[in-house]
């Protein structure tokens, strides 16, 4: 009984039925298409996908603190920018990224300060700095993209090994520290407990404001540095790259069983979100589908996850309130 | 017995409203208070100037014989002084063991403030803390929001016992919930006396604190109307008090 009872509630954690989905698009494409999962297609699509699973896990924290951030699109390519721009004045590379790091991470200072300050919601001031990001990369190119300076350590963020690039290990170090941070410290604690119930919160001492503050910081800095390893494997800072990012990686956070009122998520759910994005766009490329039926799948995933977590919450509520009237 | 909280003169205004008249009022130790009061009576704005969420803009208080101001709830919980809000007591999607330690994890390889929870320990403790009032659960690990009304108070219950706290505030603990829920609140709370636990019980549903209770303080409009121990009063005196204010 009880052993059936955790098999059960094993099968309704959210990133579980994430894993299940994902599983099920792997051997659906891999039946259409056979080199789908050979190792060229696989060097291919995880060549692309940490970047997005990094921005993923900011927005994933932040969302599960509560708060929306719409500018990560406009970061990811801000940041990687003006590293190149720095450098291209004479600031050291190191230093250089160190600055570009900062911008992103005062960006996440700045969302956070409008939306705590002012009480407005984080979707308005994130939408705002959206555009304002996006501009303000655009200026910093000074009319034309500039090119990319090879003094820049790139290799070490994405250097190609046999199978999978030095940024996916990037990516996996990020998801180890934070999904510690977030499920097994205390300041994981305070982010759930902030982004559940934010009265109840802060009536046990938590300073709810600080704790979400923390996640907007935190949010920016992963765009930014995403953003700079993107450029890093391009080797072309353009001022369009991260365009529409913002909603791609709520959809990973969401597929991954991130709950859009907060409180509820995990990092390992945001990451399968994020690499499942990836694969069903190559597996639609793969399956010779016309490649625009993607963002129709997406879609779809996203309802049908957004579906599926409402109802397994609703569950879970009920068995609570049965209990009362027993 | 002494007096383990003494209030002397207590104002507070909300924007040109006088929501507390000057109001003093003596706890007893180890005793169980039914402070009881129609809607906007003041029994909110008491219980936030005890807990330390708001600040009286005039008079003292007084803990075990010393005076206090309590800045923030933080404070008043340090202190011994725990509240239990209506509604917002726990993180319904947050399990029992993480609930009970809220703010107040056991932490290991601690950096600062910030550390890594030693959730083995969390766990075992949160489930004698339950046992300790009496309530059987199965697993330190279910979400609140599977638990019942009335064991969800019990829960927070506990919580406030395992951390010693001095004096519990209830703010309307046994609000929507079923007699039967009602009667196990009730029980946690009289367990509470012989635990050397004050509490305070906020209710306007007079016959749930009456069974219980040492001492009522009636109150209306801002103002304490009445302040007795049981025996010297009736369940129809005060409910006389409470209509006709």
């Amino acid at each position: 009984m009880s052993k059936n009872f955790s098999l059960r509630s094993l099968l309704v954690r959210p990133e579980v039925a994430t894993f299940l989905m994902f599983l099920a698009i792997m051997i659906g494409f891999y039946i259409a298409n056979e080199r789908f999962l050979d190792a060229r297609n696989i060097r291919i699509v995880m060549g692309i996908t940490p970047e997005y699973i990094i921005v993923a896990i900011g927005i994933a924290i932040l969302m599960i603190s509560g708060e929306f951030d719409l500018s990560v699109g406009s970061v990811f390519a801000l940041v990687p920018m003006t590293i190149v721009q720095m450098v291209h004045q004479g600031i050291p590379p190191w230093f250089a990224i160190f600055l570009g790091l900062m911008i992103g991470m005062i960006v996440g200072f700045v969302n956070g300060f409008i939306t705590l300050r002012f009480g407005i919601p984080s979707f308005i001031a994130t939408l705002g700095m959206l555009y304002i990001a996006r501009s303000l990369t655009t200026v910093a190119t000074a009319g034309f993209p500039p090119p990319f300076p090879h003094i820049l350590p790139n290799e070490l963020f994405v250097y190609q090994f046999e199978l999978f690039r030095a940024s996916l290990y990037w990516a996996l170090l990020v998801a180890v520290v934070l999904g510690v941070m977030l499920h097994r410290s205390n300041v994981g604690n305070w982010i759930y407990a902030t982004g559940g119930d934010q009265n109840a919160a802060s009536s046990m001492g938590i300073k709810t404001g600080n704790v979400k503050m923390f996640c907007f910081i935190l949010c920016g800095f992963l765009a930014g540095f995403a953003g700079m390893i993107q450029t890093f494997r391009l080797e072309a800072p353009l001022p369009s790259q991260g365009y529409l990012l913002e909603l791609e990686s709520i959809a990973a956070a969401v597929i991954g069983g991130v709950s859009l009122f907060g409180g509820i998520g995990t990092v390992f759910g945001a990451v399968i979100g994020a690499i499942l994005i990836r694969f069903l766009e190559s597996g639609i490329i793969m399956a010779r589908i016309d490649a625009e039926w993607f963002r129709a799948g997406l879609g779809s995933l996203i309802i049908i996850a957004v579906v599926f977590n409402t109802y397994i919450s609703r569950r879970a509520t009920r068995i609570g309130q049965n209990k009362a009237e027993d | 017995m002494e007096d383990i909280i003494v209030c002397e003169g207590l104002n507070k205004y909300y924007s040109g409203v006088h929501a507390l008249k000057d109001l003093s009022l003596k706890i007893k130790k180890d005793s169980v208070v039914g402070l009881i009061g129609d809607n906007g009576a003041g029994k909110s704005t008491l219980i936030k100037i005890l807990s330390g969420a708001h600040q009286p803009d005039s008079g003292h208080i007084y803990f075990e014989g010393n005076k206090v101001k309590f800045k923030s709830t933080k404070e008043a919980m340090n202190l011994g002084i725990e509240t239990i809000y209506q509604y917002s007591a726990l993180i319904p999607e947050m399990s029992i063991a993480r609930n009970i330690f809220i703010g107040r994890e056991q932490t290991q390889y601690n950096v600062g403030s910030f550390g890594l929870m030693k959730t083995k320990t969390m766990q075992d403790d949160a489930m004698k803390a339950l046992t300790d009032v009496e309530l059987h659960l199965r697993s330190p690990d279910t979400p609140v929001n599977q638990l019942s009304g009335g064991e969800r108070q019990g829960v927070v219950i506990a919580r406030a016992m395992y951390f010693k706290s001095k004096v519990l505030i209830l703010d309307e603990p046994t609000n929507h919930l079923s007699v039967k829920e009602t009667n196990k609140v009730l029980k946690f709370v009289e367990g509470l006396k012989s635990q050397g636990v004050t509490s305070i019980f906020i209710t306007h549903n007079l016959s749930h604190v009456y069974p219980i209770a040492d001492h009522l303080c009636v109150m209306a409009r801002g103002e304490k109307i009445a302040d007795m121990k049981k025996k010297d009063t009736t369940i129809d005196h005060l409910t006389d008090l409470l209509v006709n204010g």
